[in-house]
């Protein structure tokens, strides 16, 4: 294979890589603070890009440029999903907390598909895929074949940076410390003078907002968004975080690159069997799950008894 | 008073009630539903429908409920017969209703391929979002066969049952090895998996899917209307006569598996695996009985969904389309086989009759499911506790 083809598949890895692991990281928050898986973060993904378009449109029409009107989208979209990913703690999960685990998993499944089916129902023409515009700038560095374009650098920093700045958040503040404790053990915190609820409500916004931006990512990315996308994403992050190792920031980010990698071997190394990429890549995570049934970074906390 | 026995109060509890409550229920709720499917107006199904959740209201309010329960359960057979009854009553009504009859064989596919589903996530505990996929198993099997003449159809259906008994065997490791929510990863990966696996394999007609050949039962071709005594009859009936005899066995089959030493044991493993572990019960064991059992009877419902439909496509068993058997137990109440039947008349039937949530469906059935699940997680009809039956053979 030529490098610059292999360069241009090489790139194309690191965006999806970029993508899932956001959403990964988001899921593992979840995990951390409740243990419960959230999912209708793919939707909530969905929900954030679908946002971020919305103020796009309403901005444009009242004439702000660039690069105001980016930021102006992102934190909207941000806004947005932090209220909502706040709303779904306190009046889904939360009141949940004595249930069995199955209980929350299918709540929170079951307000992914109300998201979804909002968003097809009542978004204008929500049920056709909306084009998403593509607003960095459009030209790439030439190194030889290879076309290295800058959009797709300013979302590899943009995506880094965001999981650099809650890992941050998490291991360097005091809201992290406060976060860290609930996830630890969540009586001994409330001892501590720690508002539990409220603490909760923090993570999930902080958590949201990872799926705001990744959608965003997404949107610049594909071009396109449409109502049905956050189903295949959120499984695809949820595979990684659990892959990886749920409760685990790192295992996330490995998770996700994993899946990303897996994807494109599955496109480049079968060609007569692109079309199976997904198959492949879902094959691997369930022979994965079989070998090492609690990630391959283990699960942070043992069973509790 | 005297002092009585545990066993005696059980068996006084067991003999007191009189058989007409529970008649009555079954009278009044087939003269329902047929007035409901009779109806063509939105406005009087709407009214109906109103009315009755302000009739069993009222009946809840006034204990009448639990009078029906206690007479349910010492009269249960008679119950039972005089429901499947009502059933044959309702089609012989609708004799030449397409769309309603078709609608009935529905109901009765989706109360096959929940009894399936409840097999394993019910009584067994494990969450099994593969369930349109394994339908999908069943419905694929049944097309392929039925290209094949010399294949009986009284055999394609049990045939679909093995075939996705077989592929679920495929999941069993990593179901077995993993547990809760890393369990419900392995079934996602799979539903997602299978349909685009369909999609984009030409040999099993991929995304255009394929059509299934009319099936035959000694010699009698499903797929052709009849007469008797100058009545015109559907074809649809032929439909329904198998499918209620299947629904008829598969509810025998999972009632006696639930009251058995295997439903015990199941029960176990769904309340404490570290407890039923440390009682000798085999986790493994168990829980391949039910996934497999669940999945043969989900693939044998996938097989019969397939014939009636005439044709099948990957779009019929995605992943959303798992979500569906899900709410309906959930909304029926776990574990709880009244309660499935009775959660899927109203999912199945509800979004057909009222054409103006049609559109919403899925919307609604979300909506409904969360707030089951934060006001009512036991279900409409929850399971009871396990009963005593005097003279019980399993």
């Amino acid at each position: 294979m030529e490098p610059s083809v292999l360069a241009q598949y090489l790139i194309n890895g690191l965006m999806l890589a970029m993508i899932y692991s956001l959403v990964a990281v988001g899921f593992t928050l979840f995990f951390g603070v409740l243990n419960i898986i959230h999912f209708a973060y793919g939707d909530m993904f969905m929900v954030g890009a679908f946002a971020a378009l919305a103020a796009f449109l309403g901005l444009s029409a009242t004439g702000v440029g660039q690069p105001l009107l980016l930021i102006l989208m992102i934190v909207a979209s941000i806004l947005t999903l932090s209220l909502l990913g706040a709303f779904t703690a306190r009046y889904l999960i939360l009141p949940l907390k004595r249930a069995p685990a199955l209980n929350v998993l299918l709540v929170t499944m079951m307000f992914g598909t109300i998201l979804r089916e909002s968003v097809r129902l009542f978004y204008p023409e929500g049920a056709n895929p909306k084009s998403f515009p593509s607003l960095l700038p459009g030209n790439a560095v030439a190194f030889g074949n290879f076309q290295l374009r800058i959009e797709n650098l300013i979302m590899l920093a943009i995506a880094a940076v965001t999981i650099l700045v809650v890992s941050l958040l998490i291991n360097r503040t005091k809201l992290g410390l406060a976060i860290r404790a609930v996830a630890q053990d969540e009586e001994t915190a409330e001892t501590m003078g720690i508002n539990y609820t409220l603490i909760v409500m923090v993570t999930f916004a902080i958590g949201s907002a990872l799926g705001a931006v990744a959608g965003i990512i997404s949107g610049l990315y594909y071009n396109e968004i449409s109502f049905s996308m956050g189903l295949m994403i959120g499984a695809i992050g949820f595979s990684s975080a659990i892959i990886g190792g749920m409760g685990s920031f790192k295992g996330a980010i490995l998770g996700g690159f994993l899946f990303a990698f897996l994807q494109i071997i599955g496109a480049v190394a079968m060609p007569w069997a692109s079309a199976y990429k997904d198959v492949f890549a879902f094959t691997v995570v369930i022979m994965i799950m079989t070998w090492r049934p609690t990630g391959l970074i283990g699960e942070a906390t043992s069973e509790r008894v | 008073m005297t002092r009585m026995t545990v066993v005696e109060r059980l068996e006084t509890d067991f003999e007191s009630g009189s058989v007409l409550p529970c008649l009555a229920v079954v009278v009044v709720a087939t003269l329902y539903v047929a007035v409901i499917l009779q109806a063509d107006s939105q406005l009087t199904i709407i009214g109906l429908l109103v009315g009755g959740g302000l009739a069993v209201f009222a009946a809840a309010r006034l204990d009448w409920i639990s009078v029906a329960r206690h007479s349910y359960r010492a009269h249960e057979r008679t119950a039972d017969t005089c429901a499947v009854l009502s059933v044959i009553a309702l089609a012989l009504l609708f004799h030449n209703d397409h769309f309603v009859l078709l609608l009935i064989v529905t109901v009765l596919v989706y109360v096959v391929a929940c009894l399936g589903l409840n097999l394993q996530f019910g009584y067994a505990g494990m969450l099994n979002f593969a369930g349109a996929a394994m339908l999908g198993v069943g419905g694929y099997t049944a097309a392929v066969l039925s290209q094949i003449p010399s294949v009986p159809t009284l055999l394609v259906l049990p045939a679909g049952g093995l075939v996705a008994a077989t592929i679920g065997c495929v999941l069993l490791l990593p179901m077995l090895r993993t547990y809760g929510h890393y369990n419900a990863v392995v079934t996602i990966a799979f539903s997602l998996l299978f349909v685009t696996f369909l999609e984009v394999n030409g040999g099993l007609g991929g995304a255009q899917g394929l059509p299934v050949q009319p099936g035959h039962l000694f010699g009698w071709p499903l797929n052709n209307n009849w007469e008797f005594a100058g009545f015109h009859v559907a074809f649809y009936v032929n439909y329904l006569a198998v499918a209620l005899v299947l629904t008829v066995l598969v509810v025998g089959t999972v009632r006696r598996i639930e009251r058995s030493w295997i439903g015990l044991n199941l029960d176990a493993v769904r309340c404490d695996e570290a407890v039923s572990k440390c009682f000798g019960i085999n986790i493994a064991l168990w829980k391949t009985v039910a996934f497999t059992a669940g999945n043969f009877i989900i693939g044998l419902a996938g097989a019969f969904f397939a014939m009636l439909q005439g044709y099948i496509a990957p779009s019929n068993f995605t992943f959303s389309d798992s979500l569906i058997p899900i709410t309906i137990i959930l909304l029926g109440g776990l574990g709880s086989i009244w309660g499935v039947i009775l959660a899927t008349i109203i999912v199945i039937v509800l979004p057909e009759k009222l054409q103006a949530i049609q559109e919403y469906r899925f919307l609604l059935y979300a909506i409904v499911v969360t707030l089951v699940l934060l006001y009512r997680p036991d279900g409409l009809i929850p399971r009871a506790a396990r009963t005593y039956f005097r003279g019980w053979k399993p």
